[in-house]
């Protein structure tokens, strides 16, 4: 008994030292496989790459402390007026995304709370198609309104607003409605994600269907609820094309949402559509505001990604 | 006395729930109120935007909007065929780089990864962040990397659909590794028994199997693609080119890069209905893109 034990060991280690041709073609299409999943590694190391490759020769030209505490962003001018101060780039970006935010998180919470805790399946299936096809608008299609509709007919006429063409209210509110289903979205799953034990111990301690969302189904999906926040508040950030139509293009220190603001990400598109020859220093500061913007979405990105995973591990 | 069922009553009323009071029923009806209202908001926003679009450009999707060139100065004779051809060739070179990477992918990490090997959950989270990186930046990326060296590509069609490749892979991958999860584990454990490799067993079962759950993150990606216009910018889009592009070293323009180009033109008001008829045109691709993938989503979606 114990030899045959030993020999058929002895043969299964030799199998394993020796292999075949189909056991190396395994090994070989692993290998393949592998690669593939390097590649999106490897565009993360090249942004990296090319983000910093030209910012240090943009600080080899400005001074890094002119860069991030200046607070006058005038590259495109000349001589004494050329400025390098990018605190005005990331006011506006974070301005805009606040006004933004102030329309989507309500929006998109509410919507979720319905669509999990109150939608009955038919209303879930005409409403989540819905809210689909808004997220599925490209952001030059948003844009586009913003400047034509949104500004002329809804802040000026129908409002009564005297606010100029490019304005922080209007790209703001309409960035809103871009941001406004991921976040309904993302929360959603995150409630839906919650334990039916959980509502039905509730709806049997007599409360009702706005208590349990409110008081039990909320609570125990936040989390998901701050993933969702966090990365809506990404994507406002990262936000280009309607900024760039319908914001304006003055990096502006301030706070009247009717004059126009401009972001870093449009600011990145449009230095790289004017004239600034490739290799100036008005063109290399497309990769130090790249930089900054990929840096600040990063940490927001790390952050939501901890929280989903966490309320996937709790419920799952 | 106090007996069981007042105890609960009590501890009930303190703990803040039971049997709702008047006020708290108003509450509910005006809380169901403005859960309506938020809901109304957004299908209004989107039914207005529609419905301008539509009113706009509806007029100006004639049969020349598709065979004349663009130009910046003649409103009343511009098409849209080279940027029409350019989305159609930015999508084809898209669908040809992400479909094999992200698919690849998706298989590596669903049935071969060990999750326990710190590599491993690196690509995972770096796939979960990528996903959610600007596009511009993205658009950095390519002009610094495709156009420029190491690639030195110049402007040209190759290196936009390479980017916008790049940005919609994480999409394929993420939907790719869905459709792969849901391929229970006893179809795979049938094919090991009767002797089939791992390889083999993932080619021949689990892959087939996952066709339409892979089919609807491809075209999701691809709609996805076709919508962007910040990479393609800072790629280096030509502005209203009378040309289409005839090769992957081609210059190139995209609709939604017309779109922009026309939208923030000085005399914008004479392209307002050539701009809100790309947007249909390329919304109603996007519109069909999305029917399909919902098709194959709801058609095939297997029940084991």
């Amino acid at each position: 008994m114990s030899g045959a034990g030993a020999s058929s060991q002895g043969v299964r280690a030799k199998l394993a030292r020796t292999p075949t041709l189909r056991s190396r073609y395994e090994r070989f299409v692993k290998l393949v496989l592998f690669s593939a999943a390097a590649i999106s590694v490897l565009t993360t190391i090249a942004i990296i790459f090319s983000l910093i490759r030209e910012t240090i020769t943009f600080f080899g030209e400005v001074p890094v402390a002119d860069f991030l505490f200046g607070d006058k962003w005038t590259p495109l001018l000349n001589g004494d007026q050329q400025s390098f101060g990018v605190l005005p780039l990331i006011w506006g970006t974070l301005y805009l995304s606040f006004i933004g935010l102030a329309v989507a998180i309500p929006l998109g919470l509410l919507s979720a709370i319905y669509l999990s805790e109150y939608a009955k399946p038919r209303a879930r299936k005409t409403i989540k198609p819905v809210l689909e096809l808004l997220a599925g608008v490209p952001t030059v299609v948003f844009g586009f309104f913003a400047l034509t509709f949104f500004t002329p007919e809804v802040l000026k006429n129908f409002v009564g607003l005297d606010i100029g063409t490019f304005n922080a209210l209007s790209a703001g509110i309409v960035l809103g409605f871009l941001v406004m289903p991921t976040i309904a979205s993302v929360a959603e799953d995150a409630m839906t994600a919650v334990p039916r034990s959980l509502r039905e111990g509730a709806f049997g301690l007599g409360a009702n269907r706005r208590q349990v969302s409110l008081r039990v189904v909320f609570p125990a999906a936040l989390s998901g609820i701050v993933a969702a926040l966090v990365l809506g508040a990404s994507r406002a950030i990262g936000e280009t094309v309607i900024i760039l139509i319908a914001g304006g293009t003055v990096a502006r220190l301030g706070v009247d949402p009717q004059q126009g603001y401009q972001s870093m990400a449009a600011y990145i598109a449009f230095v790289s559509r004017g004239d600034a020859p490739t290799g100036s220093v008005e063109f290399l500061t497309l990769f130090a505001v790249g930089l900054t913007l990929f840096v600040i979405t990063l940490a927001l990105n790390l952050v939501s990604i901890r929280l989903v995973n966490k309320y996937r591990q709790v419920y799952d | 006395m106090a007996n069981g069922a007042t105890i609960a009553a009590k501890s009930i009323a303190a703990a803040g729930i039971g049997r709702p009071p008047r006020s708290s029923r108003r509450a509910d009806i005006i809380f169901k109120a403005i859960m309506f209202g938020a809901l109304a908001i957004s299908v209004l926003a989107l039914g207005l935007l529609l419905y301008e679009i539509v009113k706009d450009g509806a007029g100006a999707v004639t049969p020349e909007f598709f065979t004349n060139q663009p130009s910046k100065v003649r409103p009343q004779t511009a098409g849209a065929q080279s940027a029409i051809y350019g989305t159609l060739w930015l999508m084809a070179i898209t669908a040809v780089i992400v479909i094999p990477i992200g698919v690849a992918t998706a298989v590596y990490l669903e049935e071969y990864a060990d999750r326990t090997k710190w590599w491993n959950r690196l690509i995972e989270v770096n796939i979960q962040n990528l996903a959610a990186v600007p596009s511009v930046v993205y658009g950095i990326l390519g002009l610094a990397f495709f156009v420029r060296s190491p690639l030195s590509l110049g402007n040209v069609i190759l290196a936009g659909g390479m980017t916008l490749a790049l940005l919609v892979l994480p999409v394929v991958i993420i939907v790719a590794r869905e459709a792969i999860r849901s391929v229970p584990p006893s179809i795979r454990e049938g094919s090991l028994a009767l002797g089939a490799t791992q390889w083999q067993t993932i080619a021949k079962q689990v892959l087939p199997a996952s066709i339409p759950g892979i089919a609807t993150g491809v075209i999701l990606a691809l709609s996805r693609a076709i919508g962007e216009t910040a990479p393609l910018l800072l790629i280096g889009a030509a502005t209203s080119p009378r040309f289409n592009p005839d090769g992957l070293d081609s210059a190139f323009t995209a609709l939604p890069v017309q779109i922009y180009t026309w939208s923030t033109d000085a005399d914008r008001d004479n392209f307002l209905p050539l701009a809100s008829a790309a947007i249909l045109v390329l919304m109603a691709v996007l519109l069909i893109m999305n029917s399909i993938a919902i098709y194959l989503r709801n058609r095939y979606e297997q029940k084991w």
